[in-house]
């Protein structure tokens, strides 16, 4: 099996998140880099079936050299190979367009994302390399396996689950749940250095969208605090003052 | 020309399908069209009609989900009736067909938008950013747009119509996914719809004693949630689990019991207009972050706050 990781380069869960340039920019002073976490998950799920199945993974990503550490640590994890597209990414539609030209007629068995990014949250790029490739796509998928040339999923649907099977090639993405992540061991950190990282150019695409202008969320007034001892008050008080249940 | 997508949930439109509804015809300043797939029943079409909607096409003939049919379809009446905006509520349905449709109709697409347009320069929508740590404001670029709306961002708006319906036939004979079995937890609230959510975490020190959460969300007619180390540890199902690397919710009432608020929780429930912690410790994080607060032992105040709402 061939296998593609889509992988975006996110600031770590814990990272405060402040702006700059009047709010124009994302502030990325003192922040750390990750694998985004549902990337992490797709990344592992394709080394088990790989291991499972023989075949290669290959992770990609859209963005600039500084991105190379962290290509790296994927590399470490497992894969075999990656890909940078040397390119900001822009937006969803602009990194599903860079990644649907490199999948392309180059014999990709399946494609994994992850749900969504945790940065700018889109949860678009497995359904629009699905419409750019005309593969079928899965969304927010917990388990994935692939059994006499067809792969099975278990997805997330709205208020439930559901088991679903695909014809390959196959989109799909990843939800919590899908796998426990690994964590690179010396020997993968070693042979990380020198596996092959390509840096392609990015193709030209139609502007979809800017980012103008950022916002933080507005801080909270002081808690008013409720005696433990008197804590049925506190259903008065969301009844008749907050007036935010019946 | 607005129109929605009107995600039929068994014949039933939710209030995130009426909310998008509301959102298009204020958009459009007047009546818009809805996209359905399957006939919904008849008294779901009259709610279609009080929040703005005049003319609903249902689109049959597609018996499954299948994201690239059900969005190939979608796509084609979007042409056909030359619509350039359409809205749809951003559930995981909207998630997997919207972008579809995007390359579809070349439309520039934002998804968790929470707010109206600004057109005064283009068209402008504010969408949440970083799990709920921010919010950015993103122009769409194409002419045609695709808005899926985070649903209780927007409010319901009235607007009554006399509605029409118009059936079309779709085209279902490549269907590359099959799904071989579907289970819905019957009768819960979706977690992403609510608007009351019940969470609690470590503080609850064992999943046998959520019997007290569920009550009291039970009658306040509130979804259950949890913390990231409940699901971890498998206390909670995964898809109870909000924050960062979970669901990012806002409803109206989050009540957080036994959780402390580390930043990667409180990303995700940031956007609550009424947030709720009962914690032991009077340093949880959460007190920074909540409208009321109570200093105490979950065991002890639980069963007060069930008591209350019971006696009323």
């Amino acid at each position: 099996m061939k296998i593609l990781v889509c992988m975006s380069v996110v600031p770590d869960t814990t990272a405060k998140i402040t702006f700059t340039d009047n709010n124009t920019q994302f502030n990325a002073q003192g922040v750390q880099f990750i694998i985004n976490p549902y990337d992490e998950l797709s990344l592992t799920k394709a080394l088990e079936l790989t291991e499972k199945n023989g075949g290669t993974v290959t992770v990609a990503t859209v963005g600039m050299a500084d991105t190379d550490a962290v290509i790296r640590k994927a590399l470490a994890i497992g894969a075999n190979d990656a890909i940078r597209i040397n390119a900001e990414p822009k937006d969803g539609q602009y990194v599903a367009e860079q990644l649907a030209a490199i999948i392309k007629d180059n014999g990709y068995d399946m494609v994994l994302t992850g749900r969504e990014s945790i940065d700018y949250n889109g949860g678009q790029v497995c359904s629009l390399l699905g419409a750019l490739l005309s593969w079928p796509s899965v969304n927010v998928c917990t388990q994935i396996d692939v059994q006499d040339g067809q792969a099975i999923f278990e997805r997330d649907i709205d208020g439930g689950r559901q088991s679903v099977s695909s014809s390959l090639p196959v989109v799909a993405s990843a939800q919590k749940d899908l796998c426990e992540p690994r964590i690179p061991n010396m020997k993968g950190i070693m042979a990380a250095r020198t596996k092959p990282l390509q840096v392609l150019e990015a193709i030209a695409t139609e502007a979809c969208s800017t980012y103008s202008l950022f916002e933080s969320p507005q801080a909270k007034q002081a808690v008013r605090l409720i005696d433990a001892n008197q804590a049925g008050q506190l259903i008065d008080i969301l009844r008749n003052e907050a007036k935010i249940i019946a | 020309m607005t129109g929605i997508y009107a995600e039929n949930s068994e014949g039933i439109f939710k209030k995130s399908v009426l909310e998008a509804a509301s959102y298009a015809s204020k958009i459009q300043n007047g009546p818009v069209t809805a996209i359905c797939v399957g006939k919904p029943n008849q008294d779901e079409v009259e709610k279609l009609s009080k929040y703005g909607v005049n003319k609903l096409i249902v689109i049959e003939g597609l018996e499954t989900f299948d994201s690239q049919t059900y969005s190939n379809a979608i796509s084609k009446v979007i042409t056909e009736l030359g619509i350039q905006t359409l809205v749809i509520a951003n559930t995981y349905e909207a998630k997997s067909i919207a972008p579809r449709i995007a390359v579809g109709i070349h439309a520039s697409l934002a998804t968790n938008v929470i707010a109206y347009p600004d057109t005064s320069n283009g068209f402008t929508v504010k969408r949440g950013v970083f799990s709920g740590k921010g919010f950015a404001y993103v122009k769409l670029e194409k002419s045609n747009k695709i808005v899926a709306i985070t649903p209780n961002s927007t409010d319901l708006i009235e607007n009554q119509q006399s509605i029409s319906v118009e059936t079309k036939s779709a085209d279902a004979s490549s269907i590359a996914t099959h799904i071989t079995s579907t289970s819905k937890s019957a009768g819960k609230i979706p977690l992403t719809e609510a608007e009351i959510v019940v969470s609690a975490g470590r503080g609850m020190k064992g999943p046998e004693n959520w019997v007290m959460v569920e009550e009291l969300a039970d009658l306040l007619g509130a979804a259950t949630a949890c913390s990231k180390p409940v699901s971890d540890m498998g206390w909670r199902p995964h898809n109870e689990h909000v924050g960062q690397t979970g669901i990012t919710i806002k409803p109206n009432l989050y009540i957080a019991i036994g959780i402390s608020g580390a930043i990667q929780h409180l990303a995700g429930v940031s956007s609550s207009k009424v947030i709720v912690a009962i914690n032991k410790d009077p340093e949880a994080p959460f007190f920074k972050a909540a409208d009321y607060g109570i200093v105490g032992d979950a065991f002890e105040i639980l069963p007060q706050l069930i008591q209350a709402v019971k006696n009323h």
